[in-house]
């Protein structure tokens, strides 16, 4: 079983490259079974929410 | 704001909705360029582009969008322009003081501290049009390493390629993934501690 570490730094990645089946099993395992790195992923879909809102300068709208 | 075709378009610089959009992007640029007389340039720049070329504006309510566009496009070119003056070996020092604050999030097999793992936040898409989270966002930005912030800001900011930033900055691929990887988890903790505790914890 990969680690939190790992679990993370594959989510990351996941946005840079497109993960192998075997790193993409391998993290839906870690996460089905980790309620901290279910939180970070949905944390990272909405930082990416976040940024997209932020480059468009609706950040601004304050 | 007034919108004439064809160009020239007479945008009316003292309109507030002008002043405001001008405003927010001298913030934006001055966080990516830290150097607030190059960030004035780049907003000049964008704003002077605007006006040659209102064809590509779709309409009053995508307009600041697509100012944005136009000033993030300016401010890539500026890191483009600029990126070979940079040399790449001082942008990563091999010895890491930060690899050893990120290392403290997990123990020594690799798990989550009790203390660091991350929290379930509830309805943070709330916080999106709250004012103070953005002040908050800023200051979790500007905490960031400020290589890391640079690297992130590269990506997430101004969109990008991971490819292209390794290559502006004389870094590996991987290398860039790692700074990605601790500037996200950086990013979700600062705001979990500084907006969402306490705010929306369950």
């Amino acid at each position: 079983m990969i680690s939190c570490k790992e679990s993370t730094r594959l989510m990351s990645e996941d946005h840079e490259r497109a993960l192998t089946l075997r790193e993409r099993l391998a993290l839906r395992i870690h996460t089905m079974m980790c309620l901290g790195c279910t939180n970070y992923g949905k944390q990272m879909v909405f930082l990416r929410k976040a940024a997209r809102r932020y480059r468009e300068g609706k950040h601004g709208d304050r | 704001m007034k919108r004439q075709d064809p160009a020239p378009t007479t945008f009316l610089w003292d309109d507030p909705s002008i002043i405001a959009i001008r405003r927010d992007m001298l913030r934006f640029a001055q966080m990516q360029l830290r150097d607030a007389a190059i960030a004035e340039d780049m907003v000049q720049e964008a704003l002077i582009a605007a006006m040659t070329n209102t064809s590509g504006f779709a309409g009053r309510a995508a307009f600041k969008t697509w100012m944005f566009a136009i000033l993030r496009n300016k401010i890539v070119d500026h890191i483009r322009r600029s990126a070979r003056e940079i040399p790449g070996s001082d942008f990563v020092d091999a010895s890491d003081p930060d690899a050893a604050d990120f290392d403290t999030l997990f123990d020594q097999r690799g798990f989550w501290n009790p203390d660091e793992r991350p929290a379930t936040w509830s309805d943070p898409d709330a916080a999106l049009s709250q004012k103070q989270f953005w002040a908050v966002f800023d200051i979790c930005l500007n905490n960031l390493p400020e290589r890391v912030a640079r690297v992130y800001m590269m990506r997430e900011l101004l969109e990008l390629d991971t490819a292209e930033i390794c290559r502006q900055l004389g870094i590996s691929n991987n290398n860039c993934w790692v700074i990605l990887h601790r500037a996200r988890t950086g990013l979700r903790e600062c705001l979990e501690n500084r907006w969402f505790k306490g705010e929306a914890l369950a």
